[in-house]
């Protein structure tokens, strides 16, 4: 590999990660808030599927891309509102409830969705931060969908409300003890299910990225597991919504790996780095379950963690 | 203290072992009573009529020889997966990867076949090796997810779920190089094993022998469970890992080996799939039998013996799926709906157990 093609694929790798990452890094800061408050929503991967479906459809629709993102918005918030109620019930387990949703969610969408996979909608427009070099591939490279700033500027807002705002502070505590949130009068069932409908909002957005963005058209396949390797990526971002960020543009570069070794016209292995994102993934889940650093920063009812 | 009865069924001196008996059969069976009212909703509201819906999953899946049959081909490995869940389950593991293993184990199965294919050994050396390589491989595949779980902490439902999407490309990284028929223009698949190593029907039947297969290893696993020193060492681990290590239970094998038996029991199904339905391996292996399956178990409440019956009724399903995609114009993505609405009623539906009066048994403290 010259230097050359090592610079197409770096570049092809950054234009990926911005690409790639968004939907990951909406659905682990949703994952990130209910987590928080103590409980764990795995059905995220049907929130993702749904949104994408419901966007596309709303966008092809109405014509308004942007109405779609709001309608993906409040399916995954329907969603996610019925798996936290679930889950205030008592002995139900929220694994469980979560793998539920994922077949629900996913069934929903291929139901629905079934006469939205010929008819193409109007997509999301993308912002051309690098426009400025005159150089064409980097311009590529950093064709920015506005979501993706929103995803960062909503990481920079939860990171300051969860540390510096009273629902902030009632949110960690539920989620580090019940008991003493009960104590201080906490409805700790209702701040659970709160959270869990805002984090299947906010996954049901990431869903509408796929179908409106990048790979911007609707079909069966387009999630497959993004949902849930944001669970993962956020115990590797150890419950901070700034790190969860970054690790979902370290995710996004993993998922941009084989495509861009395509554009260098290394196609050998295809298929094998299609499986980096779910490799990494798997190291990083084994690299960071039994550091001492995860450990204290899991929120302390988490029944993953336990 | 006057001791009187709360409800007649306790009053009709019925034992707790079979009240309780009575309650894990009761509440799934509301459970899915409840699902089929949910889902009779959502079609009037769509119009169509759950009458005719309900009707033709009868005739679909058990309106005719042929449909039982079918019913019955399609629920073979349904077993097998849901045996895949359950087992792990009664340890106290929730692993979601068994549509992996049966991707993989089926995948091996046409790999080791290539060569004794072609070396011309007979059906009678070569299907055993090729079914103990799809075990074997499915034992490797979910055994190491248990042993991340147990010795590196590593949760086991997301890193089962992630090895699943791993073994999906790593068989299409062969199907599409290495191992490609260049026969298979069109869906890249392996060489096909032939007629001399296909599986036949069960004889009188069109069955092929992987309901045999489910049925025995449901029987079998079902004693292991119940019978035995293991199952029983594996059960107590389940209710309490840390009582379990208390007692010198070797917690980390007994974790292992449920993974392995789960993994042998997907790669068998994936076994079955190649030599009696497909043929050859390619992406068809990835039919969503492992998905199908989580729903078996947890509807069968874990129990082998009753995963049987409950993989029959999902087989019925999946055998109608056609007949209603026909009759009533509906997408083939009805029947996940319907399962969907299953899972998440019978998930909510655990909220009952222990809470509905007349099925508790007398405690020796109750008054009136």
């Amino acid at each position: 590999m010259t230097g050359a093609d090592l610079y197409i694929v770096l570049l092809a790798m950054i234009g990926g990660a911005i690409r790639v990452s968004t939907p990951f890094m909406f659905v682990a800061l949703g994952e990130c808030l209910t987590e928080k408050s103590g409980r764990i929503n795995l059905g995220h991967e049907g929130n993702l599927v749904l949104g994408a479906m419901v966007a596309y459809a709303v966008s092809f629709m109405t014509g308004s891309p942007w109405l779609g993102v709001l309608a993906a918005g409040g399916a995954g918030l329907v969603l996610g509102a019925m798996h936290g109620w679930i889950c205030a019930l008592p002995r139900v387990n929220d694994i469980a409830v979560g793998i539920a949703f994922m077949s629900f969610g996913t069934g929903l969408a291929f139901f629905f969705g079934k006469s939205f996979i010929q008819p193409s909608a109007p997509g999301l427009e993308a912002i051309g931060l690098g426009d400025w070099t005159g150089n064409s591939a980097i311009a590529q490279a950093l064709q920015v969908n506005p979501l993706f700033l929103v995803g960062i500027a909503l990481a920079v807002f939860l990171s300051w409300a969860l540390a510096n705002t009273r629902w902030g502070l009632i949110l960690r505590m539920t989620g580090d003890s019940a008991a003493s949130a009960r104590a201080m009068g906490v409805n700790i069932d209702l701040v659970r299910l709160l959270a869990t409908a805002v984090g299947g909002l906010l996954a049901g957005i990431g869903g509408a990225f796929l179908s409106l963005y990048y790979p911007g058209s609707w079909n069966e396949g387009l999630s497959s597991g993004q949902g849930l390797m944001a669970v993962a990526l956020v115990i590797f971002a150890r419950w901070d919504p700034i790190r969860c960020v970054w690790a979902a543009l370290l995710f996004g570069a993993a998922g941009a790996l084989g495509p861009s070794l395509q554009s260098i016209g290394i196609s050998q292995g295809y298929y094998f780095f299609n499986a980096a994102p779910y490799i990494l993934t798997l190291f990083i889940m084994i690299a960071s379950a039994r550091s001492k650093s995860a450990a204290s920063d899991a929120p302390g009812e988490l029944s993953i963690v336990k | 203290m006057t001791m009187t009865s709360t409800s007649p069924l306790a009053a009709s001196g019925l034992s707790a072992a079979t009240l309780r008996r009575i309650e894990a059969l009761a509440i799934p069976v509301g459970a899915l009573m409840a699902s089929a009212l949910v889902f009779s909703v959502f079609l009037l509201a769509l119009g169509k009529s759950p009458l005719e819906f309900y009707g033709l999953i009868w005739t679909g899946g058990f309106g005719s020889s042929f449909s039982v049959q079918n019913t019955l081909q399609r629920a073979a490995p349904l077993i097998l997966t849901g045996l895949a869940f359950a087992i792990p389950a009664r340890i106290g593991l929730t692993l979601i990867g068994a549509e992996g293993a049966l991707v993989l184990g089926g995948f091996s199965a046409a790999a080791v076949a290539i060569p004794l294919v072609t070396g011309g050994v007979t059906a009678v050396i070569g299907l055993p090796l090729m079914a103990v390589a799809a075990m074997l491989t499915g034992a490797v595949w979910i055994g190491l997810v248990g042993w991340l779980r147990h010795y590196r902490g590593v949760n086991e439902t997301i890193a089962s779920l992630l090895m699943s999407y791993i073994a999906i490309a790593t068989m299409n990284f062969f199907v599409e190089g290495p191992l490609r028929d260049p026969a298979s223009a069109n869906k890249p698949s392996t060489m096909p094993i032939g007629e001399l190593y296909r599986v036949g029907p069960i004889p009188g039947t069109t069955v092929n022998w992987g309901l045999a297969a489910g049925l025995v290893l449901a029987v079998v696993l079902h004693i292991l469970m119940t019978r035995t020193t293991f199952g029983f060492a594996a059960r107590m681990t389940g209710g309490n890992v840390r009582a379990a290590q208390a007692q010198g239970l070797p917690v980390g094998m007994l974790v292992v080996g449920c993974c392995a038996i789960a993994g042998a029991c997907a790669g068998l199904a994936g076994f079955f799939e190649v030599a009696a339905v497909h043929g050859q391996a390619n992406a068809s292996l990835v039919a969503g039998y492992g998905f199908t399956g989580i729903l078996v178990a947890f509807l069968a409440r874990q129990n082998a013996l009753a995963i049987v019956p409950v993989a029959i009724l999902f087989g019925a399903l999946a055998a109608s799926g056609g007949l209603i995609q026909r009759r009533m114009e509906m997408p083939d993505a009805t029947i996940l709906v319907l399962q969907g609405i299953i899972f998440v009623v019978l998930l909510t539906s655990e909220t009952l157990y222990g809470r509905i009066a007349f099925l508790q048994p007398r405690r020796s403290g109750d008054r009136t």
